[in-house]
């Protein structure tokens, strides 16, 4: 056991180690100058993130306990590098002609761009991703804690996660690459990838020939427990994990992000293609003598997952475990950095944006903004991911169950193996397919695998586990529809990505791809082809109605053209699908489009399809992409006259508005004159009299100095109207509301105006409304109103007896107060006209002089959320309405 | 013989000074506050001036005196037009309606009386 000071003075020294190298090739990659980093063997190097602490310590345990089994695990990327780089070849092809930027960009672009296929890939990578962080956070604290002692294993993992999250933020989201690469952190795992390497070799070389006398006497005597090339070997399970593993290589997101993202050269392919096995073959060379040495070696019940770590600590070679550990060490960081680097991009990109960028003031996606919210978005995905795992490995309590969750992940990201696949090699395959069977596959996956793997304590129970959901036993988990007696792990591969395939294919063959996806479909499958510039000749037969109306969809648009087809195929005497391209079908298609871009291109395209002369498909539609877009800006061009011609309409509106307002400024300027210079008229003229003339009789002096006084307070009464309406329009006067009671509001005006209708003659008639009744009002305010309008029906009633009628109606959250009188009231035109300041009445016996009671009373009433309006009774005769909200009892 | 003055204003107040002053000035005024009785009474009795206000209930100033215009009888009477709007626009409808003076209250009294006198006074007999 080694000092906990010594452990953590050395790991950080090794974690500045690789600070230092990520912060310098950073520097140089930005000052392009990268030199040595631009080599095959970095790239090589950065692509051993496959072997993790799970192969670092996993792997002798496994050798321990199921012999050969492990080999499997890197037979797999073996048989992919060295027989199927040209499989990887294209995967780096697109990715770099494409600039994909993680494994759901792939899928999602392949298949028209769909948003939803990537949210899927998306969500099953983080699904799979989580666990297998928690099981390095695991390796990881428990290597420590066998080295340092017993120790929290709880804190060591928070630390552990937070630091490898720091460094992620720091190296994985300094810049946004367009190409989403990170050479800094590639060259740091590229160290690390020498670490692990020459930390295993150290510590097998020990275990051979300084603990065993060579390979010969450790073969000589193998334990019973390791069972070397048993029957087993090459059974169900050992074909289902190299096809896992070989999956595994091009599926997990973290491989993709190293083999695909972020390569630089695609020379460098060729390269690892002999170089990644040869270090596949390093790694696994001495797991066989170690775990033999280390079941002779170590007492019995030792943890064969730590024998690389405990068999130098027992021999006390310190400093060879300090090596072994910073071996595991390099192994679960590097894994795990590139695994977040590449699930956060994801989540960022495909989840996260699209619902910023939604919720988002539109303004702000075209400003540099976003990309600020893009690197926020990723660091707190990269927290989150590195938060989850941590949540993962505390709550599954560092069990063994995290064992096997290694190949739990393999089987999870295998569900991207058809699709992925499919989408390159395979023209017929669309995105319903893929979304099917990845839904399956993954449904699958969950219920047969992941699900089952937390023994029944999480969803399903144990009981479902035994007896199946219900106890229906074909519904079993591990013996879905009786399939009993495999393999947990084959069974779960079988169904899963078998269904997944299947629906995929079948799904695919039944739908109909629309016109993004099938060029999608063309330029990945024809990548090749695409970029060479070689025209792809179009195919013949079955093909060419096809794209006649792939070619037709392009350039006359969906809808039209399917329309177009489809009448052409019913001519033809078809119920459904595209009409055979007959002479008749392809003239009338060259006559559509000639429409659209001119008969000669019209001639020359469909001609090309019709006669299949050699032009590219790709040529073909990047010419019907042209006449599209021209299409487009004609339309644009059109849409904008459009909407000047309507702008021009609106100005003509406005200018109208204007000058309406201006006569209806000077029209008003004027009543105001003449209202005011009326009493300054009488004034004036009073004054004059009584200053120049003489002789002018006591009685006849003391009349027109009351005039004066009675014009003056006209004039007084005016202003103050004046400036009371000016101040209800402006909004500038708070009427405070209180809640009051009708009737009591009807009495106080109808006592203020008694004198006025008793000197007149008036008989008042008032039905006040219920006792209890209440609105919500200005006191003050209303009785202004009231009084307006009741002084107004004793003004101008020229009824012999005049009469005036105050009644109160509810009328649901509104109350009603109607005043009447018996003189007629107004004519429609009138009614029309009376709320507009200093309108006049046209009667002949006195001019309706009211000036401004009446746009104060209903400017008033408007303030208080109600209204004052004139209403025509059945009879013809008209009656005010004040109307406002009923307090609530 | 007195020369007679057809008063048209509906505001009571101007009227009475206006009287007022026309009959301390040895005029015969007659007032009328509505636009079509002061029509009538102008056709009716042919006073010797017309002092027509232009805002009246019933016939506006305007419409009295191209009423007045057109006819025989008050052809060549003389007006004096009152406004109270005191616009640019008001001046030229008036003149343009034949009015022979134009005056914007508020008025001075000798202005008004003044005014009177010289229309009366060149008035054909």
């Amino acid at each position: 056991m080694l000092s906990v000071n010594t452990v953590l003075a050395v790991c950080l020294g090794y974690v500045v180690l690789l600070f230092a190298v990520a912060f310098i090739v950073d520097r140089r990659t930005r000052t392009r100058r990268l030199g040595w980093l631009n080599s095959p063997v970095v790239y090589t190097l950065s692509i051993s993130i496959y072997c993790t602490s799970w192969t670092f310590y996993g792997a002798v345990g496994s050798a321990a306990r199921n012999g050969l089994e492990f080999v499997a695990i890197y037979l797999g990327p073996t048989l992919v590098f060295v027989g199927w780089w040209w499989c990887l070849r294209k995967l780096v092809r697109i990715g770099r002609a494409h600039r994909i930027t993680s494994i759901a960009d792939l899928i999602s672009s392949r298949y028209g761009k769909s948003s939803s296929l990537a949210v899927l890939v998306t969500v099953i990578a983080l699904i799979a991703t989580t666990p297998y962080i928690a099981l390095q956070l695991q390796s990881l604290t428990r290597s420590y804690q066998v080295i340092a002692g017993e120790s929290d294993g709880v804190a060591t993992a928070f630390w552990i996660a937070a630091g490898m999250a720091l460094f992620t933020i720091l190296f994985g989201t300094r810049n946004l690459d367009a190409n989403e690469r990170h050479q800094g952190v590639v060259a740091a795992i590229a160290v690390e990838a020498v670490v692990k390497l020459f930390a295993l070799l150290a510590v097998g070389v020990f275990a051979a020939w300084s603990l065993a006398d060579g390979f010969t006497d450790i073969f000589a005597d193998v334990p019973a427990e390791v069972v070397v090339g048993a029957g087993e070997v090459f059974g169900a399970r050992w074909v289902v994990l190299t096809f896992l593993s070989a999956t595994a290589i091009i599926c997990l997101p973290r491989q993709f992000q190293v083999t695909v993202v972020e390569n630089i050269d695609e020379r460098h392919l060729s390269t690892a293609s002999w170089l990644f096995p040869l270090y596949l073959f390093g790694m696994t060379l001495f797991i066989m003598p170690i775990a033999i040495v280390g079941l002779k070696v170590m007492p019995a019940g030792a943890n064969p997952d730590l024998f690389v770590l405990t068999l130098p600590l027992s021999a006390e070679r310190h400093e060879l475990a300090l090596l072994a550990f910073l071996g595991g060490f390099s192994s679960a960081t590097s894994m795990v950095i590139v695994a977040t680097i590449a699930v956060s991009t994801m989540l960022s990109n495909h989840i996260v944006m699209p619902i910023a960028l939604r919720v988002l003031a539109a303004g702000r996606a075209v400003s540099g903004d976003v990309r600020a919210l893009l690197l926020v978005s990723r660091r707190v995905c990269i927290g989150v991911i590195l938060g989850l795992g941590f949540l993962y490995f505390r709550l599954s309590g560092g069990s063994d169950a995290l064992a096997a969750i290694g190949l739990i992940a393999f089987v999870g990201v295998a569900q991207f193996l058809p699709s992925l696949l499919g989408g390159i090699f395979w023209r017929g395959g669309t995105r319903t397919g893929a979304a099917c069977g990845l839904l399956a596959g993954f449904a699958l996956w969950a219920y047969t695998l992941f699900l089952p793997s937390f023994g029944g304590d999480v969803i399903l129970s144990p009981e479902v586990l035994r007896d199946g959901p219900a106890g229906i036993a074909a519904l079993r988990p591990q013996a879905l529809l009786g399939l009993d007696g495999l393999d947990p792990l084959v069974h779960a591969v079988v169904w899963s990505v078998g269904v997944n395939a299947l629906a995929f294919v079948v799904v695919s063959s039944l739908t109909r791809p629309g016109a993004l996806e099938r060029l999608q479909a063309t330029v990945f499958v024809d990548v090749y082809r695409a970029a060479g510039g070689a025209p792809s000749s179009v195919l013949v037969g079955t093909a060419a109605s096809e794209d006649l109306f792939l070619l037709a969809r392009r350039i006359l648009g969906d809808g039209f053209a399917r329309s177009l087809f489809d009448e052409m195929a019913a001519a033809q005497g078809r119920s459904g699908g595209l009409p055979d391209p007959t002479d008749a079908v392809i003239g009338r298609l060259e006559r559509e489009l000639s429409g659209s871009i001119g008969a000669a291109s019209a001639h020359a395209l469909v001609n090309r399809i019709a006669d299949r002369q050699s032009l590219g498909m790709t040529e073909l539609i990047d010419i019907a992409d042209e006449s599209q877009q021209m299409i487009e800006a004609a339309h644009e061009f059109a849409e904008k006259s459009a909407e000047l011609e309507r702008t021009a309409v609106q100005l003509r509106a406005a200018n109208e508005r204007l000058r309406a307002l201006d006569a209806q400024k000077d029209e008003f300027l004027g009543q105001l004159s003449h209202e005011l210079r009326t009493p300054m008229t009488s004034i004036r003229s009073f004054s004059e009299i009584l200053m120049d003339e003489e002789g002018v009789p006591d009685q006849e002096r003391r009349r027109f100095v009351s005039i004066i006084n009675e014009e003056s307070q006209r004039l007084t009464r005016l202003l103050d109207e004046l400036l009371d309406i000016s101040r209800l329009e402006g909004g500038s006067i708070d009427l405070r509301l209180e809640t009051i009671g009708v009737p009591e509001a009807i009495g106080k005006a109808l006592d203020a105006i008694a004198g006025t209708t008793r000197d007149a003659g008036v008989t008042v008639t008032a039905d006040p409304g219920r006792a209890g009744l209440r609105v919500e009002s200005n006191p003050d305010r209303l009785r202004q109103v009231l009084i307006n309008l009741l002084s107004n029906a004793v003004k101008y009633n020229p009824a012999p007896q005049p009469e005036i009628r105050v009644s109160v109606n509810e009328n649901g959250s509104m109350v009603d107060i109607d005043v009447a009188d018996n003189g007629g009231g107004v004519t429609h035109a009138e009614a029309a006209m009376i709320f507009e300041k200093f309108a006049r009445g046209d009667r002949s016996d006195r001019s309706y002089g009211v000036g401004l009671g009446l746009p104060i009373s209903r400017a008033i009433m408007r303030a208080m959320n109600g209204d004052l309006t004139v209403e025509f009774a059945p009879d013809g005769t008209s009656f005010f309405r004040i109307r406002m909200p009923r307090a609530d009892p | 013989m007195a020369k007679r003055v057809l008063l048209a204003e509906d505001e009571t107040n101007i009227a009475v000074s206006i009287a007022f002053l026309l009959e301390r000035a040895g005029f015969e005024v007659t007032v009328e506050n509505d636009g079509r009785k002061a029509l009538d009474s102008v056709m009716a009795n042919a006073p010797d001036v017309v002092v027509l206000d232009v805002m009246l209930p019933g016939l506006d100033g305007y419409e009295i005196l191209h009423r007045l215009r057109a006819d025989r009888r008050g052809a060549s009477l003389p007006v004096l037009m009152l406004t109270a709007k005191g616009q640019r626009e008001d001046r030229e409808m008036a003149l343009k309606c034949g009015a022979d003076l134009f005056m914007t209250k508020p008025f001075s009294n000798a202005e008004i009386v003044s005014a009177v006198r010289r229309l009366a006074d060149g008035a054909p007999d």
